[in-house]
């Protein structure tokens, strides 16, 4: 018993290693600080210019992020938040917690799409439907494609109230169909397999075989093809563009560590840490890199069009939006 | 004169510390429980929009579907498990029995997205029924079909090793008058298993049915659309995007009374334990050596087996691919391994303390405390973990980093998990013994450690073991609590497992899961053999 509690002591305690230099404390999501994520790497490099400590705080993922933030109020410990998403800014400044950071963004694919002060991207993907070539021949070229095509070709798809690439796709439907967007939904609800509580979810049950199509994002066959050498899966390009995710991080108002913190953000958007990005959060670096991207990534369909609605709207529709799809998918 | 004082007032003291320590565990429970609740109730920005949930009429359609599935999975696993329980019971001695019955305790620890990929191994579009038939059936589980194959998976296995630690205990001069009297093997059923069997299965029954009615990865996974949904889910996502603690506590509260009214009923048929004082000693049932007796028990004891361990089978072999030893050199995954046994050892001391402490102050079966025990070893089954998760975060954020609290809340929140099932082991083998030798240990005047090194543990060492590994394996394969409160030091085997799953990293994932079944069987094997050893 007291060999236990000792090992609980040492598992508590060794949280907050005593040190005499400033701590930066950046709250995250967990598949960022992961041994095979960007964390570790950016830490690394990052520590070698700032005479600090850089402290991930991983929490499940973006909306679990937004909502410690709300728990916690202005007694947050966080200096930087990094890892929400554009439909998530509209809550997160209503928290009152952030401020803009004034730092140099340099341009980049989607500087015309998002140029907010506060929230800084650091990488982006357009969502897509991941196709299995082991399953089918001729993917959709369109959504109006995917909404009309074979019932017994299934697409797997993430519930748009407790997941971010599900809201996307709602998003994704409404922005293309408008007002058609029921209808469009309750024909596509014949060729939805399931639609299950998380991107992971979905992931493995379309890596299983179980369908050969899922929600996912235009980088993940980049994934397939750099670490487990297949070209067994491949995005659908669709005519009328593609949603787009962009992951954003921002400065905390009441940050012990300010300057600190904009340094970190000014090194977020240069090759440091951008460098990292393409193959160890496998999406679209937003920022400088000195290396180019993989070869893979060639290989990645470019979409002709991105598709991004104003937060604000979203934001206000968000529920709207989803009482439409559950009336017009659950019979 | 002065004798008898003393012995009414060491009578008294054996009957008031016991008293002190039920009600000191069932406080804990009630803190730790409702405390979260109360919590998360402050923050509750726009109140509590209760008739506004009423007069939804999607919630509506919601807990329909919650019941109806809850209702459906919990009649079809405890329907079978009845004979599958009475099967094993019969044929005590067949090679592999006691692997089996292990597997058995397997689908318990498994985290449910596990649990649904070992499912598809076998009934999904890529799984075995359907590569093997070719394009003949072609069928696929998603919907209704799904979700009660996943729960029967599930609670199956469980119901069937509760229902059979009963119906091991029922007194060998049972079986010698039935072997006197020649007594039919229908007969038997009903003047010698049912009597027993009636006595647990209220709980049994309450016990999977609230596993079922708070299911969510299963049910949405599986479920093929928004129309099956449980409250759980609704619940979980009124503090996702919504952030709206007013309706997620209204629909806790909801689910709760739900609870509250279906466990009201099941005491309401539960049963007084039979007076089953017996001599331990093994006899052959009589009814197990006819042929068509023997036939009709293996015949279901295959069938029941294939279907909980094909899939654990499929499991094993997707584990299989991946690189294990990569895996096991990993220092993450050893934290991990090391990080989880450890929370699972000290969740399942603490389960097994607060169990023992819980029942050993029940004197009288019937009364409201024994009553109110039953219901709080239960309770935090409906109590959703994103609630209790947010609302320990409130409560704790003020005194410090909540990330210095979490092993601690892992531990606790798991213990609690564990507790039902504990509950249910421990119970009625507690008062079975209580029955048989607690008055003459009483006046003995045996208390305290004497008494338990003495008396119980030596009687009661087998489920108490088999309460510590389910207790422990039920932790070890945790993905609510520590999805909440881990963090890159507080990694567990399922996290690392889920982040894996999160990153595109199956085959890594297929590994960790396959390393977790070993976990859990090994946890299962130790305390079956501890249990033989002699002292």
């Amino acid at each position: 018993m007291r060999f236990i509690l000792s090992l609980l002591t040492i598992l508590a305690f060794s949280i907050n290693p005593a040190s005499a230099k400033p701590t930066l404390t950046i709250y995250t999501y967990d598949s960022f600080t992961t041994d095979w994520g960007p964390g570790p790497a950016v830490k690394k490099a990052y520590e070698k210019t700032c005479d600090c400590t850089l402290k991930w705080v991983a929490i499940a993922d973006g909306v679990a992020l937004l909502n410690r933030l709300k728990l916690e109020g202005t007694s947050t410990k966080a200096d930087i938040v990094l890892g929400l998403d554009t439909n998530l800014v509209v809550e997160a400044k209503a928290t009152q917690l952030f401020e803009p950071a004034n730092i140099d963004v340099p341009s980049s694919k989607i500087s015309k799409l998002w140029s907010d002060k506060t929230f800084i991207a650091y990488d982006y993907a357009p969502f897509a439907v991941i196709w299995d070539r082991e399953k089918m021949k001729n993917p959709p070229t369109s959504l109006q494609e995917l909404v009309d095509g074979p019932v017994d070709q299934k697409i797997i798809l993430q519930d748009p109230r407790t997941s971010t690439p599900g809201l996307g796709f709602l998003i994704w439907m409404k922005t293309v169909y408008g007002d058609k967007a029921p209808e469009a939904w309750q024909k596509l609800s014949k060729r939805i397999l399931t639609v299950t509580p998380g991107w992971s979810q979905s992931y493995s049950l379309f890596t299983k075989g179980e369908a050969p199509m899922v929600l996912s994002y235009v980088t993940s066959p980049a994934y397939h093809m750099i670490a487990e050498k297949t070209e067994r899966y491949a995005a659908a390009k669709f005519a009328e563009g593609h949603y787009l995710q962009i992951e954003v991080a921002g400065l905390i108002k009441t940050g012990k560590n300010k300057d600190l913190a904009k340094q970190f953000l000014q090194f977020m958007v240069s090759p440091g840490f951008q460098d990292h990005i393409p193959t160890k959060n496998w999406m679209f670096p937003a920022g400088k890199t000195d290396k180019p991207l993989p070869d893979e990534y060639a290989k990645l369909i470019s979409p002709e069009k991105l598709l991004l609605r104003d937060p604000k709207i979203v934001s206000q529709n968000r529920k709207a939006w989803i009482a439409e799809w559950l009336k017009a998918t659950s019979k | 004169m002065a004798q008898g004082n003393e012995q009414i007032m060491s009578d008294q003291r054996a009957k008031t510390l016991p008293r002190i320590a039920g009600f000191s565990a069932l406080f804990f429970i009630a803190l730790v429980t409702f405390g979260a609740f109360a919590a998360l109730a402050t923050r509750a920005t726009t109140g509590f929009p209760l008739s506004e949930i009423f007069t939804d009429a999607y919630l509506g359609q919601v807990i329909i579907f919650t019941l109806w599935q809850a209702t459906l999975s919990s009649v079809i696993s405890i329907g079978l498990a009845i004979p599958t329980a009475r099967a094993f019971a019969r044929q005590s001695a067949f090679t592999g029995r006691d692997s089996l019955l292990k597997l058995f305790a397997l689908p318990l620890a498994l985290p449910a997205l596990v649990g649904v990929l070992a499912v598809l191994g076998l009934w999904g579009r890529s799984g075995w029924i359907n590569q093997l038939t070719g394009d003949l059936l072609s069928f696929s589980i998603f919907g209704l079909p799904g979700i009660l194959i996943a729960h029967v998976f599930f609670n199956l296995p469980l119901a069937t090793r509760l229902f059979l630690s009963s119906l091991e205990r029922i007194p060998v001069e049972n079986w010698r008058l039935a072997s006197q009297l020649q007594m039919p093997a229908g007969s038997i059923f009903k003047f010698i298993e049912w009597p027993v069997l009636k006595t647990v299965l209220p709980g049994i029954f309450a016990l999977v049915f609230m596993l079922c009615l708070t299911s969510f990865t299963i049910v949405l996974t599986l479920g093929g659309g928004p129309s099956s949904t449980t409250l759980e889910v609704a619940i979980y996502q009124s503090l996702r995007f919504d952030f709206d603690p007013g309706r997620a506590v209204t629909l806790a509260v909801i689910q709760l009374a739900i609870t509250l009214i279906l466990l009201a009923i099941s005491f309401r048929f539960t049963k007084t334990l039979p007076d089953m004082a017996s001599l331990k000693s093994a006899m052959p049932r009589p009814d197990a050596g006819t042929l068509s007796a023997r036939f009709f028990d293996l015949g279901l004891i295959i069938i029941a087996g294939c279907f909980v361990a094909l899939p654990l089978l499929a499991l094993v072999l997707d584990g299989l691919s991946a690189d294990l030893f990569k895996l096991l050199t990993t220092p993450a995954v050893l934290k991990a391994i090391t990080t989880s046994i450890i929370l699972a050892l000290v969740a399942a001391i603490l389960c097994l303390a607060l169990c023992w402490a819980m029942l050993k102050a029940i004197v009288d079966q019937n009364s409201f405390y024994a009553k109110l025990v039953s219901f709080a070893s239960s309770v935090i089954l409906v109590m959703p973990v994103i609630v209790l998760g947010s609302g320990w975060f409130i409560l704790l954020h003020r005194f410090g980093d909540v990330f210095s609290f979490a092993p601690l809340l892992v531990i606790i929140i798991n213990a609690l998990m564990a507790l039902p099932f504990a509950h249910r082991i421990l119970g009625p083998a507690l008062m079975e013994a209580s029955l048989k030798h607690g008055r003459l240990v009483t006046s003995l005047g045996i208390t305290g450690w004497a008494r338990f090194r003495l008396i119980d543990f030596p009687v009661l060492k087998k489920p108490l073991l088999l309460a510590f590994a389910f207790a422990m394996a039920l932790s070890l394969g945790d993905l609510g609590v520590i999805a909440l409160f881990g963090s890159e030091q507080i990694t567990t085997l399922p996290l690392l497992l889920f982040k894996s799953l999160g990153s595109y990293r199956t085959h890594d994932a297929q590994g960790l899961a396959l390393l977790l079944a070993i976990a859990c069987l090994l946890i299962l094997y130790t305390a079956d053999k501890l249990s033989r050893s002699s002292r």
